[in-house]
């Protein structure tokens, strides 16, 4: 009767990942913690054998991984593996071991007092301990008898189910063996979030109780409305296959420049972070690119990279571009993203400090070298590049970057609007600079007074909240009084019910990760302008988030609903 | 016991790479070196955890120790790295 019970439950979190799949749930199994219970090691030289025989194996294991990973998981796999075999860890579990400490107990003591000694160092050693605690992890669980933590390998196409994922374990999934994700954590822009997205992959945050499934267990996940079915009955299956296809009929709108029904055009623009994204994106129905991140040229990196390198990798960007519009955002680096070669030192709050345009205006010697490289590539290529500085918050920012990047000879320049200030003020800002990009995601984390990477706060941080839509009108209304262009580029552009709601209020380009351009295609194409607006004002006039998409949705074509 | 004093030359002090290329060296002498900080405790320096923990900066001095057959040998060979600026490298 069991299975009768099971074959009704769902599960509701936050859809971030459209798109549906059915298959076996594979859980990541959360790292074991050493027993309290533990018994001491009387024999310790036995004990120092089995525990460094493990961190062997451990380190084995890393490797084995390190082999066929990427080239950007690869470092931090033979990290690991190097430091399992560290004869100075070896040496301090031995210490424990011989006061007595079982083995897991000493494994647990001994990386905690590295870990102590690391952070008291901060900054890039302080992140080691990440890695190294890791190695504890993994070593800990192949002592209790248990399969090392973290991502399996899927051997057949799989639904993966965590409490959430690192950065570094979603760098290693594929399309091909991962259906689908499902955490009971992370937040609407986590990076897992967002990786998904990226992928195509359907996914589902914030699904309490999921872990509770046994692994292996048939689910079927709907990553638009944020709904997963276990033990899903032949007709729950026909009928996610039948919102697949009708979905799939919804998107077959063409290929288009965007625009409302009456032919208001609304700019669809991709966001890229490299080269290759560029590459990719160039390919897709989009008219250009919205937000060009440029931070993977300067992370993980012991100096700054050259204006040349700079120079040949925004030359290759713009070629894939053609005649279409590139919006480039200057390094938006910080103390929660630290350069090795610009570390301020750490922070309280990162998230308020010195981060983005303000780092740049510290370090003049980056900020030229950057902008001199986009000059040259502008000159080489002569593509519709733009230019923009991320967390703008007054008007002599604004002037300081739009002076530099004038003196340069580039044609376009504009600001990034993160900070509440800048929304408000909008209009003196503008007076500056050609056009304003909206970037939802940390205007909201500041209108909010919310950490976005904090799980537990995704409440607060709904898109669809009324007081960030509010922001927007407010950065809209500076926009048209002195008819400047406001866009999007947060992950608010890319869902098309909210496109409509945003439409309305002005905004007139929208980026968003590729794969989510047919959808805002279509939501637009079905709409007028008049009925953006009307939209607009009645998500505004919704007292919460859940009202104002209710309200919008309600309005609505109802092929809406096949796209959300 | 062999032992010598050498100041940090690497201007991002015993880190990341330069500590990395110092543990590495250590390693191939085939002896048990230990890196001490003034008044500290000696740790391995076949250890990358230790020796990056211990934290040793630009221009600080730190002893190094070992004992066997060709100690003096391995410990000149550590000290004229350790006089670099391993990190321009």
């Amino acid at each position: 009767m069991s299975g009768d019970a099971e074959l009704n439950t769902t599960f509701h979190g936050i859809g971030v990942s459209a798109g549906t799949a059915v298959g076996p749930l594979v859980v990541v199994t959360p790292p074991p913690k050493a027993p309290a219970d533990e018994a001491p090691t009387t024999d310790a030289a036995a004990a120092s054998a089995l525990v460094h025989g493990v961190l062997d194996d451990v380190a084995k294991g890393l490797d084995a991984r390190a082999a066929v990973a990427s080239d950007h998981a690869k470092p931090i796999l033979e990290a690991g593996a190097m430091m399992a075999r560290d004869p100075g860890l070896a040496m301090g579990i031995d210490n424990q071991l011989q006061a007595g400490k079982g083995v897991t107990t000493a494994v647990t003591a001994a990386v905690e007092e590295i870990c102590t000694m690391f952070e008291a160092l901060g900054g890039y050693m302080a992140e080691r301990v990440t890695d190294l605690r890791d190695v504890r992890d993994r070593a800990v669980a192949r002592l209790l008898g248990q399969p090392e933590p973290g991502v399996p390998t899927l051997s057949v196409p799989s639904i993966l189910a965590a409490h959430d994922l690192a950065p570094a374990e979603t760098a290693t999934l594929t399309t091909e063996t991962c259906l689908g994700i499902i955490t009971e954590a992370g937040g609407p822009t986590s990076h897992t979030a967002i990786l998904a997205s990226q992928l195509g992959i359907p996914a589902v945050v914030q699904a309490a109780g999921i872990l509770s499934v046994a692994a292996g267990t048939t689910v079927a996940i709907d990553g638009g409305v944020g709904e997963i079915t276990v033990n899903p009955s032949e007709k729950e299956i026909q009928l996610l296959e039948e919102r697949k296809r009708r979905r799939a009929a919804a998107l077959a709108g063409g290929t288009g420049n965007g625009a409302t029904k009456d032919g208001y055009p609304v700019a669809l623009l991709a966001n890229i972070g490299t080269a290759a994204d560029a590459q990719k994106a160039a390919k897709q129905a989009v008219e250009g690119v919205g937000l060009f991140r440029t931070e993977f040229l300067f992370l993980d990196r012991d100096t700054m990279p050259t204006v040349e390198e700079q120079t040949a990798t925004y030359t290759e960007v713009f070629k894939a571009f053609g005649d279409r519009r590139v919006v480039v955002r200057t390094l938006d680096a910080g103390a929660d993203k630290p350069l090795k070669f610009a570390d301020l030192g750490p922070e309280e709050n990162p998230a308020l400090g010195r981060r983005g345009i303000r780092l740049g205006m510290i370090r003049t010697d980056v900020m030229d070298a950057q902008l001199e490289a986009l000059a040259a590539a502008y000159k080489a290529t002569g593509a519709d590049v733009r230019v923009m500085a991320p967390m703008i918050a007054t008007q002599a920012e604004a002037t300081w970057f739009a002076e530099k990047v004038r003196a340069l000879g580039l044609p376009k320049v504009g600001i990034m609007i993160e900070v509440p200030a800048a929304a408000i003020r909008s209009k003196g800002i503008l007076y500056h600079v050609d056009f304003a990009s909206l970037g939802t995601n940390d205007l909201q984390q500041y209108t909010m007074a919310a950490d976005r990477m904090q799980g537990e706060l995704a409440a607060l941080l709904n898109p669809w909240e009324p007081a960030l839509l509010d922001v927007v009108a407010l950065a809209c209304e500076g926009g048209q009084a002195m008819g400047k262009p406001v866009g999007v580029c947060g992950e608010a552009g890319g869902d098309p019910g909210l496109a409509l709601v945003l439409a309305g209020l002005g905004v007139s380009s929208l980026s968003m990760a590729p794969g989510k351009v047919p959808a805002v295609r279509t939501a637009l194409g079905l709409h007028t302008m008049t009925q953006c607006q009307q939209m607009a004002a009645a998500a505004r006039a919704g007292t919460n988030a859940a009202e104002a998409k209710a309200a919008v949705m309600a309005m609505a074509d109802p092929v809406l609903s096949d796209l959300v | 016991m062999a032992t010598r004093e050498v100041s940090i030359a690497s201007s991002v002090g015993l880190h990341a790479r330069p500590a990395s290329l110092f543990v590495q060296a250590a390693t191939a002498t085939g002896l048990p070196v230990t890196i001490a900080k003034a008044g500290g405790a000696p740790v391995d320096a076949r250890s990358i955890l230790m020796v990056m923990a211990l934290g040793a900066k630009n221009g600080e001095v730190v002893t190094l120790s070992a004992e066997g057959e060709g100690a003096d040998a391995a410990l000149d060979s550590l000290v004229e790295l350790l006089s670099r600026d391993l990190d321009a490298e």
